[in-house]
Parts: C-alpha cells; structure tokens; sequence
C-alpha cells in the first residue's frame, strides 16, 4: 500500500517535470544564462570578428566618466518626473468619470484605450506630424487663437522631452484607467452611502475613500508606470532622430544602449549600459516598496 | 425642496461628467483622424499656407501608392501575423502546462521554479536582448520569423498569470474526475483548461499587443525589409520620407489597420483581457 501510494506520487512528479519543462527549459536559455552572460560582458570589449577581450572594469568607468551617459540617465529620470505623477493622476480622474452611471461608458472606455491597441510607431508618427513647427497642426492651432511665435515642440532642447511625454502620457491613460477602473468598481458601495449621509462631498469622497480603497491598484499602476516610463525607447526613437538637435536633451538609457550595442557594435560597453538600466529599475521598484507602507491600504 | 436641488447637483454633476469625458475622447481620436486626413493630402497641401483642414481630394490615393511601393506590405503583415499567432500559441500551451504543474501538483523543486518565474517578471527584457540576439545570429537565423518568436517562446508572465486562475479551480472537480478514471493529464486537458478561457483570452490579447507593438528587437534580429513586422517597417520609412507627411500617414494607416479591425471586433475581450492581465498579475 505504501509502496502503491509512493508510486502514484512519483508518477505524478514525473507528469509535473513533464509539464513544467518547456517553461523550464525556455527560462533558462532564454533568460537564466542570458542575465549572467550580460553581467560577464560587461566586463569584456567586443572586438572585430566576434574577438572578445576581458578588461575589468574598464566598461564601467567609461560608461561613468561619460557625459552622454549621465545625461541619458538624467534624461530618463526626468521623463519619469514628467509622465508617472501626471499620467496616473489622469488616469485616476478619468477611471472615477468612466464609473460614473451615464450612458455610451463602453463607447467612451473602447475611445480611451485605442492608443493601447496602436503600435508605438504608428503613434510616434503622428504626433511628430502634429508637432511640426511650420506645418503643424497644434502651431497653426496656436497661431489662430493669436499665439504667434513658433514653438518648435520636438526640435528645441527645452521642450522635445516634455513633447514625448504628452505623447507617453495619451497613450497610456486609457490602460492605466481601465486597470484603476476594475479597482474602484471592488470598492464597496456602503462607504459611499456612509459618506453621502455624513454630507461629504464628491470631492472629499474621491480623497477620503475612493484613493485609500483603491490604493493597492494605483500602487501597482505607478510601479508598472514608472518602469515603463524608466524603459522608455520607441516613442522617442521615432519621434527624435539622431540629426535632430533636442537628441541630446531626449536620448534614455534605453536608446543609448540601443546605440552603443547595435549601432555601434559595441555589446560590452552595451552590457554595461543595460545592468545599470536595471539596477535603477530595481532600486526605484524597492523604494516604492517600501514607501508604500506609508499610504497603501491593504484592508478591505 | 431638498430633494429638487439634489436632482439639480446630480444633473449637474452628469452634464460635468459627459462634458470631460466628451472633451478628452476628441483628444484620444483626433490624431487618428488627423492621421487619415493626411494621407489624402498631397504634399503640396500639406504644406499649404494658410492651412487647410479638409483634403481637396478625398480619393487621392497617391500616398499609399508610394508607400506600398518602397514597403512590402503584404509580408510586413504576413510576418507579423506569423509572430503573433506563434507566439500566443507557445504562451497558451506551454504556460499553460506550467501554470496546471505549479497550482495543482506537488513536486520537488516547484519553490524555486516559482522563484524563478517571480525573478524573470522584475528583470528587465532588455538585459537578455544582447545574448538572445548572439544565439539567434549563432543560429544563422536572423531574418526569420523564428528570431522574431524567439524571445516569447516562453511567458513567465503568461504562467504566473495562468498560475492564479489555476488556483481558482477547487480541487474537487479535480478530485472527481480522478474517481471517474480520469489520468492526470486528462485532468488537466479536458477538466481545468476549459475553465481556464477567459484567463487564456485575456493572455493571447496581451501577447498579440505586446509582440505587435514591440520595437526594439525585431529593429535588432532582421535587417531585411522582407522580414520585418509592422511596426519596425513603418520605423524604417522616418528617414527616407523625412517631411512627405502624406506617405508616412498613409504607412502609419496601414501599420494600425489590422490591429484596429480586430479591437473593434473584440472590444470587449481587448479591454477586459487587458484588465484582467493587469488586476490580477
């Protein structure tokens, strides 16, 4: 009997190590070795023919004493600044507007998520298209309401990065409103009625209950925002080219690994570029974390 | 009295709400509509000062004609829609497997491949991009719609996600189905996957959006215009119609139309997969 029931059990392993072997072994070729070959690049040059030199450190202290780098890095920091507070913020407005008991909700929640449903590029095209300085669509608007001089959105330093990031933002509201949107329609409609006998206002409900209630959402809404907006690439990419002055002002850490590792063929300054892109992700993931205990309500 | 000027608050209120989300919705459609109105322009218009809303020539199809001429359209969506279907395929069925192994059954070792899958999730893709490509140029199989499948013929994602609704399954149905004869495997294939569906629509919605806007690595593992995907294509147009707005609206129209077809076919699957995938990850 025992000997029946350990067989069964073995059997039973057996079909599990069948099941998960695919994902398995796909995780590791694909992602195991490849995260430590990238660490062990780092610290290697890529020459030509596929020749490859071990030197230290040397990646890293070019990458550090490289003023492009500390500007990408600075640059990526600053579109964060720019799309995540801003970018949540609507989508929270927008998802308590899309709860509200009105007609045409599918249609307007269908309207608000199109953006998801085009690629980057596609989005990237137009929106550069709109920006053009003498034949824009958005100047010549200005022009008409009696604003005159020409802003050149995507060409000028000052404003190329805030350019794309009005473009990061409209495209990712509708997602981020849909996601806090299922959040609020868990909230439990007792507290509402609570509030309207306590003569709140829907203002103060919005603050008092709806954004505690919905907390874990928006937590987990600003943490996938900010790691987007931190691996920020094909908006700019097509939006600012090389030739263009403002590239400067908008080149991510992304792009400029983009650059170094395949423009370039230079994969294990690349390497470098790619492990420091991940260890801001992580650090601004774990300061997040821990900064959520301040605000984030976990009890329903 | 009271209740009269609650009415008008609450009317109010509902003229403010249609009023904002009106406003916004002409903002979310507008560069789409703008994007068509260009591509029926001329160039000549486009550059037309004072500038003119309205094309003079609605069935001007000039622009497409050229864009159709330096893209080859028709393989940009073949390969595009090869990659997609292959990659939901391998995200449905192995994750899948996966996610049944892990919910459902003992074995030793399932902490760490747990851990693994968590790990994958919060890593970056880029920082596998550069071996990943190694290996598929190693493979002497750059330009082919295999490199573009490469990356996705796994999902952590897709069986972390599958992981939960799993685990929604009570252990009973399973149980039942055992004393009716059933072997683990067709536990897993005619009992749990079935109920699975919603969870797995939502997953292949995903991977389709998520493969079909991706940039960056098939800009990397094919270099060849014939293989491309859609949206890496279209990026290819930005340096050879650097002002002709027309062609690059007219290739952007194209790039977004089928994606647009199928959304407005399944909207709600679209937006509620997408729901889904993000409340419950």
């Amino acid at each position: 009997m025992n000997t029946k029931l350990k067989k069964k059990k073995q059997k039973k392993n057996l079909i599990a190590y069948i099941m998960i072997a695919p994902t398995m072994i796909g995780l590791v070729i694909l992602n195991i070795i490849p995260f430590f070959e990238t660490i062990r690049m780092s610290f290697y040059k890529s020459g030509s023919f596929g020749k490859w030199t071990f030197c230290g450190i040397d990646n890293y202290i070019k990458m550090f004493s490289s003023s492009g780098f500390w500007r990408s890095t600075w640059n990526t920091t600053y579109f964060v600044i720019l799309t995540v507070p801003i970018g949540v913020f609507i989508s929270l407005v927008l998802a308590v507007f899309l709860n509200a008991k009105i007609k045409g909700r599918t249609i307007f929640r269908a309207i608000y998520f199109l953006p998801m449903v085009v690629a980057p590029t596609a989005v990237a095209m137009v929106w550069k298209w709109m920006y053009n300085s003498e034949y824009g669509i958005i100047n010549n608007f200005l022009r008409s309401i009696g604003i005159s001089n020409t802003i050149n959105w995507i060409t000028n330093s000052k404003t190329a990065l805030l350019a794309c990031a009005i473009v990061a933002i409209w495209s990712a509201i509708g997602y981020d409103a849909i996601l806090l949107l299922s959040g609020i329609q868990s909230i439990s409609k007792s507290y509402y009625e609570a509030a309207k006998i306590d003569g709140a206002s829907g203002i103060k409900q919005f603050f008092h209950i709806t954004i505690p209630m919905v907390s874990p959402t928006l937590f987990f809404v600003i943490i996938m925002r900010a790691m987007t907006s931190l691996k920020m690439f094909d908006i700019i990419y097509m939006m600012i080219e090389e030739r263009n002055p403002a590239i400067r002002s908008t080149e991510t850490i992304l792009m400029l690994f983009y650059k170094e590792s395949f423009v370039n063929n230079n994969q294990g300054y690349g390497s470098a570029i790619v492990i420091w892109a991940f260890l801001i992700i992580g650090v601004v993931t774990l300061v997040q974390f821990i900064g959520q205990k301040k605000w984030v309500n976990y009890e329903t | 009295m009271d209740k009269k000027a609650n009415y008008k608050r609450y009317i109010n209120a509902k003229v403010l709400i249609y009023l904002v989300l009106g406003l916004g919705s002409i903002l979310m459609i507008f560069p789409f509509i703008w994007m068509l109105i260009t591509s029926v322009k001329t160039i000549a218009e486009t550059t037309r000062i004072p500038p003119t809303f309205w094309p003079d020539d609605i069935k001007n199809t000039a622009a497409y004609r050229s864009v159709t001429n330096s893209l080859p359209f028709f393989k940009l969506y073949l390969n595009t829609i090869l990659m997609i279907i292959f990659r939901i395929i391998c995200a449905l069925v192995f994750s899948s497997t996966a996610a049944y192994a892990l919910a459902k059954l003992n074995f030793r070792g399932k902490t760490l491949f747990f851990t693994i899958i968590i790990t994958q999730l919060m890593l970056p893709s880029q920082i596998f991009i550069i071996p990943q490509f190694k290996m598929i140029s190693q493979m002497g199989m750059t330009n082919t719609v295999f490199a573009m499948v490469f990356p996705g013929i796994v999902s952590a994602f897709g069986t972390f996600f599958l992981r939960q609704a799993y685990m929604g399954i009570p252990d009973d149905i399973m149980e039942a189905a055992r004393i009716d004869g059933c072997n683990e495997f067709q536990i897993f294939y005619k009992i749990t996957m079935p109920l699975t569906k919603t969870a797995m629509s939502a997953l292949a919605v995903f991977t389709a959006l998520i493969a079909y806007s991706d940039l960056m690595w098939p800009l990397i593992v094919n270099t060849n215009l014939n293989k491309l995907t859609l949206s890496a294509g279209l990026s290819t147009l930005r340096g050879q119609y650097v002002t002709n707005y027309p062609v690059l609206m007219a290739g952007s129209v194209l790039a977004m139309l089928p994606m647009i077809v199928l959304y407005l076919i399944f909207q709600k699957q679209f937006v509620e997969g997408i729901a889904l995938t993000g409340t419950k990850a």
